[in-house]
């Protein structure tokens, strides 16, 4: 027998339980997970603090990414309290076992005077742009506009660092900085896709940024085109929030770590060798630093750059890609990073190898006594030899005056 | 017998391969015998007092092993040997 709306409301209403906006309002945090069912232009208008959204017509498509947890507590709510009673019907179907609607809805809860959020309102043409992140719910127009409003820091323009902008680039991220002193060659370009033939001898900094405002106008490139030295380090890393290290010099790599650890910023790291590559992401005091995973840097015979060693052009690519994906990871606050992993790449064999890193309780640059010596604003001694942050010892290594034994 | 990844920087040494099969009931005995057999990896690998170089890290099974027993870390057969020197190439 065919139904009117009205049987059907009334089903609704005599299967679902309502609760009301002060009811709602008066639950701990973290007691029920709140799902906003209107449609997204309504969700942009304002929404309950906290609130999942997942459209009426989605509901059965997304809700376990909003509720994985079939008997944990969902309240649903609308504009006006009807939609949602009939998308916790669906949600009833679906074998969730405690689901309410909120009666009245977003306009009674408006009415009683309850605090709400605005979410961050992407334009129509971001909207477009940024739509297949849109649409994952870890990013959502919340991840997006975080994004946006992100600042990534490229410690050089070359093979891992020219496919990590782009993607960076082309994800939205809105500030992206670049350091790099060097010009485009020529045989920079079997792996530095961001620039071109007819940019070769123009500045790199300047070549990447033509790449990637012609790929997302809405990027602000900032250009710093000097070599990063431990004069400048500090100016340059300052209000970045994730850097992308992708020099080929030890002295930068340690140079930049000591600055960053001491800022407290992340660095994904990366370096490349021919066939094969390394990956982590230095968190500070999370997991190990640089100097934790090698407190020395090799002799020049040992760790030959991509000039003198070569490299296979996709290595830097695919690093440079995973160092991207970590960054997004960072920035998103989403997924786990490689913080206390070193990932190997080996594209002859196309295989990858992860290693357990730890911090070193004696790092003269992460380590307890090496942040209260900063707090205190001296120098760290290790063996009785100031050591000072950022190091101007790295050429030569702490080995030089500091016995292995001491370290160890 | 336990299988000795070389990295890539270090195959010349080694006749170009990417492991070896060695023996050796710790780290330290199984790099002496590597050494034994490649003696141009020795100035590389090891101080003159016959520590690890600082800018050398072994894992076994994917521990570092400054943080299990040093060159003192036992192997047992079957365990992955692996040398890893920091690269900067970018």
């Amino acid at each position: 027998m065919p139904k009117s709306y009205a049987d059907l409301l009334r089903e609704a209403r005599s299967q679902i339980r309502e609760v009301s906006p002060q009811e709602v309002d008066a639950l701990p945090a973290g007691a029920a997970t709140i799902v906003d069912v209107r449609e997204a232009s309504e969700w942009e208008q304002g929404h309950l603090p906290g609130a999942h959204h997942v459209s009426k017509s989605y509901i059965e498509q997304q809700i376990e990414g909003a509720a994985p947890d079939r008997d944990a507590p969902v309240i649903l709510y609308c504009a006006g309290g009807v939609r949602s009673l009939f998308a916790a019907q669906t949600l009833a179907e679906m074998g969730y076992s405690d689901v309410a609607s909120m009666s009245g809805g977003f306009q009674a809860w408006k009415g009683a005077g309850l605090d709400f959020e605005t979410p961050v309102v992407l334009t129509a043409e971001q909207k477009q742009r940024y739509s297949r992140h849109l649409l994952i719910p870890e990013v959502g127009s919340a991840g997006q506009a975080k994004l946006l409003g992100s600042k990534a820091l490229f410690i050089g323009a070359g093979g891992l660092g020219s496919p990590a902008a782009l993607y960076l680039a082309a994800a939205g991220v809105g500030t992206i900085g670049l350091v790099d002193f060097d010009i485009v060659d020529v045989s920079n370009l079997q792996r530095q896709i961001i620039h071109t033939t007819d940019r070769v001898g123009e500045r790199k900094v300047e070549s990447a940024r033509i790449a990637i405002n012609a790929l997302n106008p809405d990027i602000n490139v900032v250009l710093h085109e000097e070599m990063l030295v431990a004069g400048n380090v500090e100016r340059l890393i300052a209000g970045y929030d994730v850097i992308l290290d992708g020099t080929d010099t030890f002295e930068t790599r340690y140079i930049l770590n000591d600055a960053a650890v001491a800022a407290g910023i992340p660095v994904v790291h990366a370096s490349v060798f021919r066939f094969e590559g390394q990956l982590t992401t230095f968190v500070p005091y999370d997991g190990p630093c640089y100097r934790c995973l090698y407190p020395t840097p090799p002799p020049p015979e040992l760790a030959p750059g991509c000039s003198v060693a070569g490299v296979l052009g996709v290595v830097p690519g695919i690093l440079g890609l995973l160092q991207a994906n970590e960054a997004l990871k960072i920035l998103l606050g989403i997924g786990n990073t490689l913080s206390g992993r070193l990932l190997l790449f080996d594209a002859l064999e196309t295989e990858f190898t992860e290693l357990k890193l730890r911090r070193d309780p004696n790092c003269p640059v992460c380590s307890d006594a090496a942040v209260q010596a900063r707090a205190e604003g001296h120098p760290l001694q290790v063996d009785g030899v100031d050591v000072d942050a950022p190091f101007l010892l790295t050429m030569t290594g702490l080995a030089g005056k500091v016995s292995p034994e001491a370290r160890a | 017998m336990s299988t000795v990844f070389i990295p890539a920087v270090l195959r010349a040494n080694v006749g170009g391969v990417k492991s070896l099969e060695l023996g050796g009931d710790s780290i330290r005995a199984v790099v002496d015998e590597l050494v034994a057999k490649h003696p141009s990896l020795g100035s590389q690998l090891l101080t003159d007092d016959g520590d690890l170089n600082r800018f050398v890290n072994v894992y076994i099974n994917g521990q570092d092993v400054r943080y299990l027993a040093g060159l003192d870390t036992p192997v047992a057969p079957a365990d992955e040997v692996r040398l890893l020197p920091a690269m900067a190439g970018g």
